[in-house]
Order: C-alpha cells, then sequence, then structure tokens
C-alpha cells in the first residue's frame, strides 16, 4: 500500500523500524541536539552575543538623549550637511539615532574599548546593518537597544539600513570611524 | 440530481464532481497568480542586477510587495486549497463537504488577493509582504489579506469537514492515508497560521482607518511572524506530502514505515510554528532564553522531522527501485530512475534544493548568533528561494505535470518542452538562491533598490564579487522564468489543446467502492532481503549522510566566522 493509499497494517504503528531510519534518528538527533546547545555556549563561551537588554523609550526622550551626547562630544562635521562627526570618551554611552533616511550622528570609537551603544528609531523601523563586517540588528521606534560593543579593526566602516523604510531607503548610509590609539 | 462520481482508468482515483471543479479552478486561480508573481519577480531580479536596474525607485519597491505577496501567498495557499481538497475527497473517495461554502472561499480568496493587488498597484502600499507598523499602508491592503485569509480558513475547514464525512461515511478503511495525513498538518498549522494573521491584521487594518491609535511594532512583528513564517510551514508538510505523493504515483512507493513518516508530521504539528521566532533574533525586547528555546524549534525536533523525511521519501524510492531489479551497488536504483518525466524530476529536484539549499541554510541562519551576520542581507531571499520555490512551488509544479492530465482527461503537450521545465527552473531557482546567499554574506542588503546608495550624502561600495553575484541572480532569474513559463504554456496548453484521453471517464450514479487498506498481512518491516547488511536503502543513507556533513561543517564555518568579527554583548 503506497502513500496514497491507507497503510498496509490496520495498526500501523506496531510495524517494527528498518535499522536505517532508527541510525539516522538517532544521528539527527544527536545533531539537533548539539546545535541547540551550542547557542547557550555561546553564550557562555563567545564574544558575539547579543544580552536581550533593552528600554522601552518615547522617541522624543531618545531624541533629547542623542541630541545631549552630540552637543557634548562633536568633533567635527562632514559633508554639505554638516553632520556631526561624535568622538566619546572610552567606554561611555553612545547614542546612535535611525530615521528617515539617515542614522545621527557618525560615531568615532576606539578599536579595542568597549562602548554601551544605545540604538533606536524615531519614526519607522530600520536596520542597523556595519559593514563590512557585516553585523545586523533590528531598529524599532519606542525601544532602547543597548549593545556592549568592541570594535577590533580600526578602519571606516559604514553603516546601512537594511529594513526597508520607504522610497529612500536605499540613500540612508552613514559613516562609522574606528582609530587606533595605542600607537 | 447529476451523477456525482467518476472512476479515472489510468489512475483508479475517484473524482467526486464538485470536488473536481473546485480543484480545477483552485489550480487554475493559483497557476495565474504564479504568472504574474513570476513575471514580478523577472522585475526586481533585473532591477537588483545593478547594470540593468531595469525599474525606479518607486515602482521597484511596488514591484517587490507585488512579488512577496502575490508567491508567498496567493499562488502557494490557492494550490494548497486544491491540494487540500485532493487529499480528502479524491484519496478518500469521499464527497467533499458542502461544496458550497468550497465557491464562497474561492470567492473571498479571489476577491482579498484582487483588493490587494489593486491597493499595491496604485503604489501607495508598498510596504513590502511584511506591512511593518508603523510604516502605513492603505486599509484596503489589510482588508484584502484578510479576506484572503478568512477565504482560506473555510477551504481549511472544508477539508476538516471532508475527512469526518469519509469517516461517518466509511469511504475507507484503517487510517487515512500518508499523503492525507501530511495535508492534515498542513491544515492544522494553516489554523494557527490564518489565527495569528487574523490577531494582528484586524487590529492594523482598524488601525490603518484611524479606529486604533498605536500598534507596538514588536508585537506587530511578533504575532505577524506567526503568519509570514508558518505560512512557509504549511508549504513544507504540504510539499513533504507531496513528495511521498509523487514517489508513490511515480515508483509505487510504500512509506519505509507509517509509523516514522507519521511521527515526523505529528513533530512538525507540535514544534514547526514557534520557530517564526528566527525572524526577531536581532530584535530589542525579547530574552535569550525565549529567542532560543523558539528559534530552534524547541531543540530542532521540527528540524529532526524533516530530516527524517529527507531520509524516508528517497528512501521509500530506493526500496521501490531495489523491489524491481535495480539493485547493483549504492545508486542503480537512482541512475535507472525516469529523469525524463518531469514528475519525476521535478520533485527529486525540488527534494535535493530544499534539503541542500533551503534547509541548510535555513537552519544555520536561525542559530541565534549566526543570524547577526545574515538578518535582512539578501542571504535570506536567498534561504528562501530555496525552500519556497524550489521546495514548495516546484514540488507542486511536478504534481500538476502529473494532475492536470488526470483532471481534465486531456494529455500533457508539448512533452518534450515539459521535460526542460523541472531543470530550467530547478537549476535556475537554485543558482539564485546560490547567488544571493553569497552576496548576502558580503553584506548586500535584501530590499534594497540600489546597492550602490544613489543619492546618499556618503558612498561606499560593496565588493565587486557582490556585484558579480547580483548580476549572476539576474542571469539564474531568466532562467528559472524560462522553466516557469513552460510550466504555465504547458498547464495552459494541456487544459485548451490537449488530446482528449481515448478511454472517456464518465461519471455514474453508483458509490465508489470503499478504499480498502489493510491487505497484508506484513510482519516485520517487510523489507526483509534488499539492500546491505539490514539497511534496504544504503544509498539514500550515504546520500542522507552527506547532507549531514555539509550541514555541520557549513555550520561551523559560519561560526568560526562570527568569531572573527567586532565583539558585542
Amino acid at each position: 500500500m503506497t502513500a496514497i493509499h491507507p497503510p498496509a497494517q490496520k495498526v500501523w504503528w506496531k510495524q517494527p523500524v528498518d535499522r536505517i531510519e532508527l541510525v539516522w534518528i538517532g544521528i539527527a538527533l544527536v545533531w539537533c541536539l548539539i546545535m541547540f546547545f551550542f547557542m547557550p555556549f555561546w553564550h557562555v563561551y563567545g564574544e558575539q552575543n547579543y544580552s536581550g537588554e533593552a528600554y522601552r523609550v518615547p522617541p522624543e526622550r531618545f531624541t533629547e538623549k542623542v541630541n545631549e551626547f552630540v552637543e557634548q562630544y562633536t568633533v567635527r562635521h562632514e559633508t554639505d550637511r554638516q553632520i556631526p562627526v561624535v568622538r566619546p570618551p572610552a567606554g561611555s554611552d553612545i547614542y546612535l539615532l535611525g530615521r528617515l533616511w539617515d542614522w545621527y550622528p557618525i560615531l568615532e570609537l576606539e578599536k579595542g574599548e568597549t562602548y554601551r551603544l544605545h540604538v533606536s528609531s524615531t519614526d519607522w523601523q530600520h536596520g542597523l546593518s556595519i559593514q563590512p563586517i557585516n553585523i545586523n540588528f533590528q531598529v524599532l521606534p519606542g525601544y532602547e537597544m543597548v549593545l556592549n560593543i568592541t570594535p577590533t579593526e580600526a578602519g571606516e566602516y559604514a553603516v546601512v539600513c537594511n529594513e526597508y523604510c520607504g522610497i529612500l531607503h536605499h540613500a540612508m548610509l552613514s559613516k562609522l570611524y574606528v582609530v587606533d590609539n595605542s600607537n | 440530481m447529476n451523477p456525482q462520481f467518476r472512476t479515472c482508468p489510468d489512475t483508479g482515483l475517484v473524482f467526486h464532481r464538485p470536488a473536481e471543479n473546485l480543484i480545477k479552478a483552485n489550480a487554475i486561480a493559483a497557476t495565474i497568480f504564479l504568472a504574474v508573481g513570476g513575471f514580478l519577480g523577472l522585475l526586481v531580479a533585473l532591477t537588483r542586477w545593478p547594470a540593468i536596474q531595469i525599474l525606479n525607485a518607486q515602482d521597484f519597491y511596488t514591484v517587490l510587495t507585488g512579488h512577496g505577496i502575490v508567491l508567498l501567498l496567493v499562488w502557494i495557499l490557492f494550490f494548497e486549497v486544491a491540494l487540500l481538497y485532493f487529499c480528502s475527497s479524491v484519496l478518500l473517495r469521499c464527497r467533499l463537504a458542502t461544496p458550497r461554502m468550497g465557491w464562497l472561499a474561492f470567492g473571498l480568496m479571489l476577491i482579498g488577493a484582487a483588493t490587494t493587488a489593486v491597493a499595491i498597484l496604485q503604489g501607495r502600499s508598498s510596504v513590502m509582504m511584511t506591512s511593518y507598523v508603523p510604516m502605513p499602508a492603505e486599509p484596503h491592503f489589510y482588508l484584502g489579506l484578510i479576506l484572503f485569509a478568512v477565504g482560506a480558513l473555510i477551504a481549511v475547514l472544508i477539508f476538516f469537514g471532508t475527512l469526518v464525512v469519509a469517516r461517518d461515511e466509511r469511504t475507507y478503511e484503517g487510517s487515512i492515508p500518508l499523503v492525507t495525513f501530511g495535508a492534515l498538518t498542513a491544515a492544522i498549522i494553516a489554523v494557527f497560521t490564518i489565527a495569528c494573521g487574523a490577531i494582528i491584521l484586524i487590529p492594523t487594518f482598524l488601525w490603518s482607518i484611524g479606529y486604533i491609535s498605536d500598534i507596538d511594532p514588536l508585537m506587530y512583528r511578533l504575532v505577524w511572524w506567526g503568519l509570514g513564517h508558518s505560512s512557509q510551514q504549511i508549504n513544507v508538510a504540504a510539499h513533504v506530502a507531496v513528495w511521498y505523493a509523487i514517489a508513490a504515483i511515480v515508483f509505487g512507493a510504500k512509506p519505509m514505515s507509517e509509523k516514522v513518516s507519521r511521527g515526523a508530521f505529528f513533530l512538525y504539528i507540535l514544534f514547526i510554528s514557534i520557530a517564526s521566532a528566527h525572524h526577531l533574533l536581532g530584535d530589542p525586547g525579547l530574552s535569550t532564553e525565549w529567542k532560543i528555546f523558539n528559534t530552534s524549534y524547541a531543540m530542532y525536533l521540527a528540524v529532526l522531522a524533516s530530516l527524517v523525511h529527507g531520509l524516508t521519501v528517497p528512501g521509500s524510492i530506493e526500496v521501490a527501485q531495489r523491489e524491481k531489479g535495480h539493485s547493483k551497488g549504492l545508486f542503480e536504483w537512482l541512475r535507472k530512475a525516469p529523469w525524463g518525466n518531469p514528475v519525476f524530476s521535478g520533485m527529486f529536484l525540488s527534494l535535493v534544493g530544499f534539503g541542500f539549499i533551503g534547509g541548510i541554510s535555513g537552519v544555520v541562519m536561525g542559530a541565534e548568533q549566526i543570524n547577526f551576520l545574515i538578518h535582512n542581507t539578501i542571504y535570506v531571499p536567498g534561504h528562501f528561494h530555496g525552500t519556497v520555490a524550489l521546495g514548495t512551488t516546484l514540488a507542486f509544479m511536478a504534481l500538476s505535470l502529473w494532475l492536470v492530465p488526470v483532471l481534465f482527461r486531456r494529455e500533457l503537450v508539448w512533452p518534450k518542452l515539459a521535460q526542460w521545465q523541472p531543470w530550467l527552473f530547478g537549476i535556475g531557482t537554485a543558482l539564485q538562491a546560490f547567488f544571493m546567499m553569497g552576496a548576502g554574506t558580503l553584506g548586500v542588503s535584501r530590499r534594497h533598490w540600489d546597492m550602490a546608495f544613489t543619492g546618499s550624502a556618503f558612498e561606499w561600495a560593496y565588493p565587486g564579487m557582490a556585484y558579480t553575484m547580483m548580476a549572476l541572480n539576474g542571469v539564474s532569474a531568466i532562467m528559472a522564468v524560462a522553466g516557469g513559463v513552460i510550466f504555465v504554456l504547458v498547464i495552459v496548453g494541456t487544459i485548451f489543446l490537449g488530446r482528449k484521453m481515448d478511454v472517456a471517464s464518465e461519471y455514474s450514479d453508483a458509490k465508489p467502492e470503499i478504499l480498502r487498506g489493510p491487505a497484508e498481512s506484513l510482519t516485520g518491516h517487510g523489507h526483509a532481503g534488499l539492500g546491505v547488511k539490514g539497511f534496504p536503502a544504503p544509498g539514500t543513507f550515504v546520500l542522507a549522510m552527506f547532507l549531514l556533513l555539509i550541514f555541520v561543517v557549513y555550520y561551523f564555518i559560519n561560526y568560526g566566522y562570527l568569531a572573527s568579527v567586532w565583539k558585542f554583548s
């Protein structure tokens, strides 16, 4: 009896299972469990995790925090639009705002230092994508995501928006600088 | 009353006239939407081919929204409704419950799909398939989706009703066939899916007309993915059922073990729906424990189910082939398979492609931390072209190439052309998946009109290889579309121009014969003497171990790369 007919045995669940199937189920189950336990393992031993730290924040309040941050630490401006480049002290709280259609402000960080990065949106959903290292997070209005990040290589990075956010989504691009102060 | 049942002289299947008409209507609607969605997909791929960029930004986002909704929801669900009616009424030789409600369901789905399509074409609802709040679409965008979902829900209830009628009227003996069991799995997941859709889309519709002031974006994503991902899990259950059906139709293959195959479907019912959480791995506001448990389908038990089907479907074919005498070495059964029959080649390409491309990539990118490397890059569409286009769509095409001649009693037209169909479509979509995944690994975003960032205050250039991959994706899309065009031509040609089969299949008043089940009295597993060392399907086992090897290596390559990027916690 094929798969489009009723099972050949009325009490089909009592039919013994082929060894090939049992062996495969065993092997596959072991792999499934390895994959499952690898995620918590990486939380303990890996260095790329998100703790889940986040807060609810009204968009106006987040904007205030960003503006305070920009006023305090701006070191220069870039492009015709005079976008501030902000150089916060190593280890401090830093802020990044996603909005239609830019990231604000430009951050300049030190290699090897750990910062508490606060990210949120004041309008629609955005996607924080740092290139070319290619790490990606979802940015939601009303939620302040806190990531402890440690840039490990100096250089000039792109901040891309990779969550569709309307007609100029593809123009939502910014920079992020990592400088090496160790030498 | 008109005579209601006919028995197909070629296949022995019994068709109930209203069910047959509904299957035809839903399958034709599905094919039309497949053609529309495929055309939109071609425009998307040609726009993302940087040297061509055929659409402007506004049209691109509109077309991309349409492509996603038409193919991921409309084509698939119309076909699945046809499949549910087939797996209940036809396979159980039973009258379809409440056929009039079936036409109501069909009408609602058609009106709903049309309403949403109009909203998208008007250009003010270019919000992508996901329509994440607070980005607004026009109210009729949501309304159309709601009507469509209500129609689909009615169709699912008719399927359940037909199972009850079949049991009640004793149209079959024993348990329902495995394929019907798979369809039942799909239907149960569909209820969950549609419920999620209703829970989120109805408030969003009310929000769009001003009755609700605010919808939380995280809650929206959480519930919406209960619709958006679970709908793809319906597909998995449905196309696995189709694989088993085609193995039965082409080879007369028996399930290696009813218990194992049904157990695997049951794991889908229990665990597959929670995995929609893997869309939220990069989101703020959810705990790590929640993410790990859900993204892993509760310790990957639904992945286990797919791995089991990955063995038992080709395994059942291998056993059937070995019984016919193709038993030399490990792979004679596969070499001697009817590769020129598009029903088989389509099914087998779907199986292999779903496993190696869609399946592996999906599980790897659904690992909590690897997801940071992939979230919202074009790797994601690469993955789901491997599952939905290469897996589900190709399986449904293969079944259609068998079912349409049976339904319409006409011979398949242009059989030589039809032979090419699965290869063009299968290899084209496989290459698309491969190139998109490659470009995504290099950081290219999904849902993005211009990877060169025209109009931005800054400049940024992706590696040259990313540009090459997006161009090759365009070339592959042309190949896949050629396969799609052949499919539509062959189906439409068969319906209108196919030669009528010589033996008529008349309706009669007689009640169909009862579907006999337990005829054999099997002892043991029934495969004694086949294969090697008690393994009745050794070739399949080797293939399965090969898949697992690639899976394991690819998984750790990704964690290895992850370990090299910035530290974050």
